[in-house]
């Protein structure tokens, strides 16, 4: 398995890997490789010209900007689990980056490429769903902030145009009245999810829920947000049976279709209990570990 | 397209296609064939190799995106004769049956090893996690590596205690 021909620029300014890209409709972008090389190798892809915006400095970085984070596309998947910062400011994304592949490839992904490659299964997509995270975009026209639930579409379509370059997420900082709650089933640690959730929510000084969002992994045809969780949630304590009935209606919601790792109607039973123990989690729940639903 | 590596120390230049693979590079240009490949796509770890120090898979890199970086391959751990404290642990447990996964699972470790952490049984199933083994059934690979591992930490403990 070997890729097939390409030609190969390392871009050494913004602009310059943008006019590349948009003036040539078979070019790509590469940062990390780790889901390209693999297309190529298996010659699902067949680019003519890889840019590699790897080595772009203004692509990297974590900073603070008023109450949010702005994370770098060239950021690691590896950096988002373990920098102080992230893990301070957006834990949420720290706890998803950990289920994120296997150390190796923690080691090259990037988080901008994450985002653009929007697989249904993946966990980023799924964690910016919850968290209501913008996307700040490039491209020859311009710069756009396109928030989440508008980037992520079905089978890896995004609100990306050809040539338009992800350049950092910024994603709201976490505070005292954050909560968030992440869980994932896959068969081996690292593989890509078989269903999984991300939920972030907000509490008063009373402790009652003001705001709740949950980003599905493998729930359908593209990354997922679960409906209904407000409708149900907000304005109350939450405990367990508000939780329950929150899922089992988010549940009727779902479609994921049936593949080699298991049917539809047990591919959606993985994502509604994940969604109830990252629910728990959030919340502060009993039964977040192993607890089987009895149903 | 020019491309200047260091692999374990030494630095090559070689003029390679962008599409060559960092593994087949370092196997077929540089005739380090330590490197195994299994899958060709990111998924059995076998592969593995250190890029400025840490984990990652060389067929998932190419060649050219290694340009003025360091690597790290498993015919780097030997010095001389003496095998290096992780492939002796290996061979102590028996670690390997036919060797085609020990290249990633020594390279996967090797970090760890030189932080001198100690982890606990679930903890090295979590680092190899992305390393497949068809023959061990893992449980020596687990047993070599805590071996290793605790050798280097109470080498490093003994070390601190000895300055301090
Ligand atoms: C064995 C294996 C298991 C994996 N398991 C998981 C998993 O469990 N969960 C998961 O989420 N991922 C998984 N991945 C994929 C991995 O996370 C990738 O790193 C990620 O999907 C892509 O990031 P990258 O930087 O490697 O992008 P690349 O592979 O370089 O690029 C991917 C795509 O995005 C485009 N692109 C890259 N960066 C940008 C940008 N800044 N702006 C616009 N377009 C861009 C490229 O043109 C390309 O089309 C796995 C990969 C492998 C090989
Ligand atoms: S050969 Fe590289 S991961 Fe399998
Ligand atoms: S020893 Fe044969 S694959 Fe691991």
């Amino acid at each position: 398995m070997k890729p097939p021909p390409f030609d190969y620029v390392v871009a050494t300014s913004l602009d310059q890997a943008i006019d590349l890209v948009s003036s040539d409709e078979d070019a790509k972008f590469i940062a990390g490789g780790q889901s390209l090389i693999p297309l190529l190798s298996l010659r699902f892809a067949r680019p003519t010209l890889l840019v590699d915006i790897s080595r772009l400095s203004v692509l990297r970085g974590v900073r603070s900007v008023a109450d949010a984070l702005n994370i770098g596309a060239s950021t690691r998947h590896a950096d988002i689990e373990r920098l102080p910062v992230v893990r301070e400011c957006a834990p949420l994304l720290s706890a998803a980056a950990g289920w994120v592949a296997h150390a190796q490839i923690r080691n090259r992904g990037t988080f901008g490429g994450a985002v653009a490659h929007s697989d249904s299964a993946a966990e980023f997509p799924a964690a910016l769903l919850a968290m209501g995270a913008t996307i700040v975009t490039r491209s020859s026209s311009g710069e756009r902030r396109i928030p989440s639930t508008q980037f992520f579409g079905a089978h890896f379509q995004t609100a990306l145009q050809h040539g338009e370059l992800v350049v950092a997420v910024e994603v709201p900082t976490a505070d005292r009245f954050s909560r968030w709650g992440f869980s994932e089933f896959a068969r081996r640690k690292g593989d890509y999810a078989i269903g999984g959730a991300a939920v972030s929510a907000r509490l008063n000084e009373d402790g009652e829920c003001t705001s709740v969002r949950a980003g599905l992994i493998a729930a359908g045809p593209g990354p997922t947000s679960a409906e209904g969780l407000e409708e149900t949630l907000v304005g109350h304590l939450v405990d367990e049976s508000a939780v329950d009935a929150a899922v089992a209606q988010c549940e009727r919601s779902l479609s994921p279709e049936s593949n080699v790792h298991g049917s539809k109607e047990y591919r959606r039973a993985v994502v509604a209990e994940s969604l109830r123990r990252a629910l728990h989690q959030a919340f502060d729940l009993g039964g977040t570990q192993d607890e089987r639903r009895s149903a | 397209m020019k491309t200047h590596v260091t692999v374990n120390g030494e630095g090559y230049e070689r003029d390679v296609e962008p599409r060559m693979l960092l593994s087949d590079f370092l196997r077929h240009e540089l005739g380090l064939t330590g490197t195994n490949v299994g899958c060709e796509h990111g998924v059995c770890g076998s592969c593995t190799v250190l890029l400025d120090g840490e984990p990652v898979r060389s067929c998932t890199m190419l060649a050219v995106q290694s340009d003025r970086r360091r690597l790290t391959t498993v015919e780097g751990l030997a010095c001389e004769e003496n095998l290096h404290g992780l492939q002796e642990a290996f061979t102590a447990c028996h670690g390997l049956q036919c060797g085609f996964c020990t290249p990633g699972m020594l390279m996967t470790l090797l970090p760890i090893y030189n932080e001198a952490r100690r982890l606990t049984d679930d903890e090295i199933r979590d680092a190899i996690s992305g390393n497949l083994c068809r023959c061990t059934g893992y449980q020596q690979i687990v047993e070599s590596a805590r071996k290793a591992l605790d050798e280097a930490a109470d080498l490093a403990e003994f070390g601190a205690d000895a300055e301090g």
